[in-house]
């Protein structure tokens, strides 16, 4: 018998239930009004009042309409057939809506039911097996996708039936499994799992050991994310951090990607919906939609959904993991994940924290994170869900409470500057503020070095040096003068400058710039710093500035050519021979 | 308004505060419509039987026993091709009299488009302004504010900006619009001869603010029934969304809501991207372009108001005075059009975005130059010539008051760089300079 109950007031999106029987957090129902249900999650109760945000809007709903209690909380629906998809926050598929406005209520399946899938099975009947073991497999596009016991499962079950290879839909029987008390349990293709709790089917969650590459110079080579990393980018608007997400989500080196646009402008989903199904994935020469899901709450879509969007992407990201895949989630902006919480917390007129935000903000980011990692399977494959947010902090200022708290949660911080942005130094990462933890892991230092070369890491120290020492040069000359300084500051001032133009900087809208493969980044890095570690001796700072900018022109004539063409041949040679003049 | 025989009367209030009644009343659905001694009102908040009325024109005078009537809708508009040539006040009544519109009545603040329908905007809109159409151009289906001083001539830009647009219909939200300014409007649209294109909804400084807050869902109301129903493609005028703010957050600290950052509600992105959103490009080809205008208090971009927009437009117009000049200028420092990319060099000559760059690029170089000076250090020949050329660019291409098309704006750029400049300093592809070096 489910539990019913009575609308008894209204607030905006949230609406207080007066309940018979019994409800628990974070529970899901469904409020009738005009012929259509509109589904709501519990946040709050207090005695027999539960407190729900409706995920539409409340417009015209009355008090003492009939509200219906699910017995569970918010889903996501696991089953081949995601890959591609385009999904609203609840993982309604948009393709499948037909009309050109979403009528309030509308609902549409996740997955395709009638489609029939090439299944083979993968365990054996009498194997023990636990939640996330592989039984079956079946061809989704070119993923060897796993048809797993169901998460929800928790004890050990013996293998009593297992389907033949054959062509089944996805609600097909594939597996019977027995418990310890001789209970017959029946398994599809088809799993559901609560999106607000971590997937834990795996053995261990050992610390990132390798890097996951973007293509972004900035990022490979300076403060590279690991694989089953966590990151994030804060900057104001206009500063880049839509367009640094779409060139990872193009270019990085992952087998799935979860895009969350979680209360941004529908546009860049438009980009996304009309370029990714045409782009070729570099790396294996499919289509790049072939590899990526959306998740789309933009800003003008239910706001209570859009908290529910991350959590659909990192549920879905969690699905693939435990299949051995590595996944990428990008989700833009979490600041508008937090901002929707802010709005539901007032509403519910609990006490506010640091700028009116919940008190526990802090520790829903930090779980939040903490989802994503490198995992150890039972199969003995690994997995990862490697995460990367941005955060919009207001005003642009970092001291505020979300980027605050993300910071805390997340290992790489790639800030964007608004000076950089303004004075159009794409992609705008600050040099000396953004910091990768995993470059402090011996780990990642040894896989560093031995797949791009002995001392890379020291090398990056240095180069990263060489931008600070450049950056006070340049203080200096402001404060004193061209005149005021000795010419060994310009010269310092030029060598950060290369190192700015050449590694940090890059086009994003260039065919050949845009994706820079971590062995042409090397090569690019190796080159730039063996002309800086040179001592020039300029005896004017006039030819200091005319020499760097004639070299700064050269390596961009490089960076905007195919590499070790004829034509790059020639541009490296012209630089030798000029850094040779002196 | 009218009320319907068969309507329950109520006539005791329990509550009074500035902006809000609250009554015991049943049957109400929430945010429909009441009248409350004869104001305009809609439910904004319902505990069991106690029903919270915010009313538009302020409470002031409203006695415990006024009447109280629920009209059981929620904000609505008649469209039709009626619309056009008509102007209305916030609720959607025709203002000096005049027929009521015929045609269905639709709920303003209606659903969203599904995002997968949407277009990928890429028509031009050319304003023959160089600020806008060289170095941001816009788009239709593009939302973008000015950003300016409330001493700057932002509504004679727009006005400007929407006669050369080439759109179907065009629709002003006016909110908290002086009386002046209302009839300027009215007597630009009259003069070009365009009034059958135009739809008004404004709230004047003479109305209540409390009203303004149903301007922008009027006006967008009226555009998508000419963009989605008719196919046309509509230009929507919003100006003053910080006005419009500002009657946001006087209801909602009415309400006790807890502020953030400005005394501005905490959903004020919400609400605003509720609006700005409505910005689309139709598969059938109809769109809807907003342009509006965000006044700012001494060029601060980091109020929440300026801020929360710039988080949801589609860039933003920056207008500020130019002092080497005396003229209002584009500044391209602080502009950005975010889709600009989807049509420069492919609608537009191809050598548009390495001009754009190129010209901006120098114009910082000027800035640098500027800088050096003010700080007392001998500048070099570059730098003078950095300067001549800033003071010529902001004259030619970025004050508000050229009105000429994209190609003679790059011809003149060429023209400039060709008189301060040698050929390795404006770092233009060489092909390029080759080809349109004056
Ligand atoms: N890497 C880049 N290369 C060239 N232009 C860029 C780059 N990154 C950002 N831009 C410019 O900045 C604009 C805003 O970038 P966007 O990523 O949308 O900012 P944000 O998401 O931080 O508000 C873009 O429309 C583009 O014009
Ligand atoms: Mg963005």
């Amino acid at each position: 018998m489910k539990t019913t109950g009575k609308v008894q007031g209204i607030i905006s999106n949230i609406v207080i239930v007066r309940t018979e029987g019994a409800v628990s957090q974070n529970e899901i129902c469904y409020i009738t009004v005009g012929g259509v249900k509109l589904m709501a999650e519990v946040i709050k109760v207090t005695g027999k009042d539960a407190y729900v945000q409706v995920f539409d809007s409340t417009r015209g709903l009355k008090i003492g309409t009939e509200v219906e209690f699910e017995g569970h909380m918010l889903e996501a629906t696991l089953a081949p057939g995601i890959i591609s998809r385009n999904y609203d926050g609840l993982q309604n598929d948009l393709e499948r809506m037909e009309s050109l406005f979403i009528e309030r209520g509308t609902k549409t399946d996740p997955i395709d039911y009638e489609k029939l899938w090439d299944y083979k099975p993968l365990a054996k009947v009498g194997d023990i097996v636990t939640a996330g073991d592989w039984l079956g497999e079946v061809q989704e596009l070119w993923v060897a996708h796993k048809i797993m016991v169901p998460f929800t499962m928790e004890e050990s079950y013996t293998i009593k039936s297992l389907a033949e290879a054959g062509e089944y839909n996805v609600n097909k029987v594939v597996a019977v499994l027995t418990d310890s008390k001789g209970e017959d349990h029946e398994v599809t293709m088809v799993q559901r799992w609560p999106v607000k709790k971590a997937i834990k089917a795996y053995t261990a969650k050992p610390r990132p050991s390798r890097i996951m590459e973007t293509g972004v110079r900035a990022i490979d080579t300076f403060n590279p994310i690991a694989d089953g990393g966590t990151g994030f980018i804060p900057g104001p608007f206009g500063a880049g951090k839509t367009v640094l997400q779409h060139a990872i989500s193009k270019q990085a080196e992952a087998d799935l990607i979860i895009m969350v646009a979680c209360g941004e402008r529908a546009n860049e989903v438009v980009e996304i919906f009309a370029e990714f199904p045409h782009l070729d994935d570099p790396r294996t020469g499919h289509k790049l939609m072939e590899r990526t899901t959306i998740i789309c709450n933009t800003s003008n879509m239910p706001v209570a959904a859009r908290e529910a969007s991350v959590y659909t992407g990192m549920t879905i990201a969690e699905y693939y993991r435990a299949m051995g895949l590595k996944v990428l989630l990008l989700a833009d902006s979490t600041s508008r994940w937090a901002q929707a919480l802010r709005e539901m917390s007032n509403r519910l007129e609990e006490l506010p924290g640091q700028d009116a935000f919940p008190m526990d903000l802090s520790s829903i980011i930090s779980s939040f994170y903490a989802r994503a990692g490198l995992v150890h399977l039972r199969s003995g494959a690994t997995g990862s869900v490697t995460f990367l947010g941005t955060v919009s902090p207001a005003g642009g200022n970092l001291k505020e409470p979300v980027t605050e708290s993300t910071k805390k949660a997340a290992r790489c911080f790639y800030a964007l500057s608004q000076q950089r942005a303004d004075s159009k130094r794409y992609p705008a990462i600050d040099p000396l503020d953004s910091y990768s933890k995993y470059l402090e892991y011996p780990e990642i230092v040894d896989y560093l070095d031995e797949h791009i070369e002995e001392g890379w890491v020291k090398s990056v120290m240095e180069g990263k040096t060489l931008v600070r020492r450049g950056k006070e040069a340049a203080e200096q000359i402001n404060i004193l003068g061209d005149d005021g300084v000795p010419v060994e500051y310009h010269e310092m001032f030029w060598k950060s400058e290369l190192v700015d133009f050449v590694i940090l900087q890059q086009d994003a809208f260039d065919d050949i710039d845009a994706n820079c493969p971590i062995d042409r980044q090397k090569y690019m890095f190796d080159f730039v710093m063996e002309v800086c570690r040179k001592q020039y001796g300029f005896a004017e700072f006039e030819d200091c500035s005319a020499f760097f900018k004639n070299l700064i022109n050269l390596f961009k004539q490089l960076n905007y050519t195919v590499w070790k063409s004829e034509e790059f041949a020639k541009y490296e040679s012209e630089i030798r021979a000029l850094v040779a003049t002196k | 308004m009218t009320t319907k025989a068969f309507q329950k009367i109520y006539t005791k209030i329990d509550n009074i505060t500035k902006a809000t009644v609250s009554l015991r009343a049943t049957g109400v659905g929430n945010d429909e419509l009441a009248t409350v001694g004869g104001h305009l009102a809609q439910v904004v908040k319902i505990m069991g039987d106690q029903v919270t009325l915010q009313v538009f024109e302020g409470t002031e005078g409203i006695s415990t026993d006024a009447e109280v009537v629920f009209h059981g809708v929620p904000p609505t508009l008649k469209v039709g091709d009626g619309l056009a040539g008509r102007f209305f006040n916030a609720y959607g009544e025709p203002l000096e009299g005049g027929a009521p519109v015929e045609g269905e009545e639709r709920e303003i603040g209606g659903p969203t488009v599904n995002p997968f329908r949407r277009r990928q905007p890429s028509e031009l809109i050319a304003t023959g302004i160089a600020g806008i159409d060289l170095n941001n151009t816009i788009v239709s289906g593009q939302k973008i504010p000015f950003f300016a001083d409330p001493d700057q001539p932002y509504n004679q830009v727009m006005a400007n900006v929407a006669l050369r647009a080439k759109a179907d219909k065009i629709i002003l939200g006016g909110m908290g619009m002086t009386n002046d300014d209302f009839l300027y409007f009215k007597n630009l649209f009259e003069n070009a001869g365009v009034l059958d294109r135009i739809v008004c909804f404004v709230n004047t400084t003479e109305n209540p603010p409390v009203e303004r807050l149903l301007v922008p869902d009027m006006a967008l109301t009226a555009a998508e029934y000419f963009a989605a129903d008719k196919g046309e493609k509509v230009l929507v005028l919003l100006t003053d969304m910080t006005l419009y703010a500002d009657a946001l957050a006087i209801v909602s600290n009415r309400m006790d809501q807890i502020p953030s950052k400005d005394s501005m509600p905490g959903s004020l992105y919400s609400d605003l991207a509720k609006i700005y959103e409505k910005a689309v490009q139709l598969p059938s080809g109809g769109s809807i372009t907003i342009i509006a205008v965000t006044t700012l208090s001494g060029g601060d971009i980091t109020h929440a108001i300026p801020d929360n927009t710039g988080y949801i437009t589609e860039g933003q117009l920056f207008l500020r005075n130019d002092t080497d000049t005396g003229k209002v200028i584009v500044d391209p420092f602080r502009s950005l059009s975010r889709l600009k990319q989807l049509v420069i060099g492919k609608k537009t000559r191809e050598d548009h975005p390495q001009v754009m760059n190129a010209a901006v690029r120098l114009y910082s170089d000027a800035a640098g130059a500027k800088t050096k000076l003010e700080n007392g250090f001998d500048l070099s020949d570059y730098d003078e010539r950095a300067l001549a050329f800033a003071k010529e660019y902001s004259d030619k291409l970025l004050s508000i008051d050229v009105n000429i098309d994209i190609t003679e704006m790059l011809d003149t750029a060429w023209a400039l760089f060709a008189k301060y400049f040698k050929k390795s300093e404006v770092t233009i592809k060489s092909e390029l300079v080759e080809k349109y070096w004056k």
